[in-house]
């Protein structure tokens, strides 16, 4: 088991640029079940294969597809992210940097209303290692395992996650959320769908200055979490006022900061690391020899 | 990016909030003129963009020419949490008979906008939301529809009980969504809200921030940009793909990603050192983007010694290896530099390194400590 994703997601990626089809072709590779490209103009080619479609209903008619990867650039993202989620996906990835936070809070409404599930924006995507992979994630440094993993970071992610291998500690999925003020699944969504999941046996959560998803995440996990947490928030250097690359990652008020989050999650039971080499002796303690 | 009073108030002015006519000017001769043109008394008001400058002095009332062109002597220059002033705001003085708070920006949690009232206003609203939250009012506002006449009636008539002072008031709670909308703006908020002796509602302050992701559609944006020096900095950063923010440390750090590289900037602090920035190179870590990097850390007269920690993901430890290889071959460097680098291939990446002479490691917390340890030796006092 994992979440979201497994091999059997028939899954589709809208704009084949640059990143697109680069993507696409590593997301075959890994073992992903790609059914459908969208790339207007080009309706009718195929990539690597896979058909190529004008517009994500013809995708979805012709191909079932049920989860869509999003890389179409800033300015029309929003646009792809509802086309997709109209023509039916359950579940859209959007990978595109940059989208106007307006414009993603008018798309997450819509996609509520619908029942469609975001991940992202600016994110990296997601990942059940040995079965699926719907982003950008470097595949190679996964293993299947019993770690659900949800970060706000790209490469930070990817760090934890070759740490947590190295140590023989496997990942059931990986999600980055995102880090823009406005994203779609957050924490708690996630966290939901780990507790049913068999395969995970404890979960780590990656967390950063900017909000207070964490502080959300750590009242989740004191009331309705079976499983363990581990924690890990960075941005303890951070002036505030200052964006640190994220969108989201400014400190704004007092429960943005990092202390705050690190104090919170404590007070609510879960352990904090204050370094990567930290994740990997609680994950061990966590796990209790479980790998 | 953040907009100066002055910038804010003539916008709202152009969405129909009452806003003082005031003159922005850079000089104290051209204070004294400003002052005279709109008649005593005058406040005199430094144009930084952040809070706070009341406090720090940057508020001043003058009844004459000579009093205005003093306070402006003693306004510019003024260093203000970091800020220099370089401009103010000579707006009329009003006669107050009440402060209060209106404000907008997007609320993460319920990932739509909402409008925030207070009856205390003029001060902190930080502070207010903090110490008195049930003094703060919410109505949320739902991004298709807009801020809607009768949700911002309820709000007003929280805040005023007369008709008059209600509607006013609902009225320019309108127009701010329309102005926070039609700019793509992230805040817009007016405090004080100032009820006036006579009866009217006008904004005395203004603040807005606009979405840098917005800008695109909104040139005319680009046109109201004033960088300060740290700005400017950052903004040549962000034109090369970098994403950089200067502190007052001595490691330079350099990173691929905006999480990791807050991660080595925490790894710096907890082994006891200081960062000297915050440099995200993106995800792919391009040659040109490391030369132009490596610059901006040179560039910067505190740092003692350079750490960069690279993951190489879909992009091979190996093939990172070599373009930072290629990258610093280039340049001519005398500061003690550590390269961590990580990921895929990542022994063959420091093998690679380490043959150029090149001070490669894999381990993070191991990179940051010798990267203290040399700045702490002075190799790279200058």
């Amino acid at each position: 088991m994992s979440i979201l994703i497994d091999g059997k997601t028939r899954t589709m990626v809208q704009g084949l640029g640059r990143d697109g089809s680069f993507h696409a072709g590593q997301m075959l590779e890994y073992g992903t079940d790609l059914v459908a490209c969208i790339h207007p103009g080009r309706g009718g080619s195929s990539f690597q294969g896979i058909p190529v479609f004008n517009t994500a209903q013809e995708a979805v008619e012709e191909t079932d597809a049920e989860c869509s990867v999003v890389f179409v650039p800033a300015p029309f993202a929003a646009d792809a992210i509802l086309e997709s989620a109209n023509a039916g996906v359950e579940l859209v990835v959007a990978v595109t940097e940059g989208i106007p936070v307006l414009d993603m809070s008018r798309v997450v409404r819509e996609l509520d209303e619908l029942g469609t599930r975001l991940v992202g924006p600016n994110c990296p995507g997601l990942i059940s290692p040995g079965k699926s992979k719907a982003g950008i994630m470097p595949g190679n440094i996964f293993r299947q395992g019993p770690v659900g993993v949800i970060s706000r970071s790209g490469t930070l992610t990817y760090e934890v996650v070759n740490q947590l291998t190295l140590a023989g500690h496997g990942q059931s999925t990986a999600i980055g959320m995102g880090g823009d003020p406005v994203v779609g699944m957050k924490y708690n969504d996630f966290l939901r769908l780990f507790d049913r999941d068999p395969e995970t046996g404890l979960v780590v959560i990656v967390g950063e200055i900017g909000g207070s998803d964490e502080q959300d995440a750590a009242d989740f996990v004191s009331r309705n979490f079976s499983k363990p947490v581990v924690g890990y928030i960075v941005g303890r250097s951070a002036p505030p006022g200052k964006r640190m690359g994220h969108a989201g990652a400014i400190i704004s008020g007092a429960e943005s900061t990092a202390e705050a989050k690190v104090g919170f999650l404590r007070e609510n039971g879960i352990p904090v690391a204050d370094t990567v080499e930290q994740i990997v002796e609680l994950v061990s303690e966590g796990l209790g020899g479980r790998n | 990016m953040k907009l100066e009073e002055f910038q804010a108030k003539k916008l709202f002015r152009e969405h129909g909030i009452p806003a003082p006519e005031g003159i922005m000017v850079t000089s104290a001769p051209d204070a004294r003129d400003a002052s005279e043109k709109i008649g005593f008394p005058v406040v005199v008001k430094a144009q930084v963009k952040t809070g706070g400058r009341g406090k720090a002095g940057g508020v001043r009332l003058a009844g004459s020419p000579d009093e205005a062109q003093e306070a402006a002597e003693a306004i510019l220059g003024m260093d203000i949490k970091g800020y220099t002033v370089e401009r103010l705001l000579i707006d009329p003085a009003l006669r107050i008979s009440g402060e209060y708070y209106i404000g907008i920006t997007v609320d993460r949690k319920r990932k739509i906008p909402v409008m925030m009232a207070s009856a205390s206003g003029g001060m902190d609203i930080e502070k207010v939301a903090a110490e008195t939250p049930e003094r703060i009012i919410f109505q949320p506002i739902d991004p298709h529809r807009g801020l809607r006449g009768f949700e911002a009636k309820k709000l007003a008539f929280r805040l005023f009980s007369k008709k008059k002072r209600a509607m006013d008031t609902s009225f320019i709670m309108v127009r701010l969504w329309q102005c926070f909308n039609d700019l793509d703006a992230t805040l817009a908020e007016i405090n004080p809200l100032a009820l006036l002796e006579d009866d009217s509602i006008m904004a005395l302050d203004a603040k807005i921030v606009l979405d840098d992701n917005a800008l695109y559609r909104h040139p005319r944006m680009e046109d109201m940009r004033l960088p300060t020096p740290s700005d400017q900095k950052e903004l040549g950063a962000k034109s090369h793909g970098l994403s950089y923010v200067q502190l007052d440390g001595e490691i330079g750090c350099m990173v691929n990603g905006a999480g990791l590289a807050m991660a080595t900037m925490d790894v710096i602090k907890h082994l006891g050192g200081t960062p000297a920035n915050f440099l995200d190179i993106g995800g792919s870590s391009s040659p040109e983007k490391v030369v132009h990097a490596m610059d901006l850390l040179v560039s910067d007269p505190n740092v003692r010694a350079i750490l960069i920690n690279v993951f190489g993901g879909i992009t091979r430890c190996d093939d990172v290896a070599n373009g930072l290889v290629q990258a610093l071959s280039g340049i001519d460097l005398d500061l003690p530099m550590v390269v961590r680098l990580t990921g895929t291939n990542e022994e063959e990446g420091i093998r690679i390194l380490s043959e150029r002479g090149i001070n490669a490691l894999k381990d993070m917390t191991g990179a940051a400590r010798e990267a203290i340890r040399l700045a702490r030796e002075g190799g790279g006092a200058r």
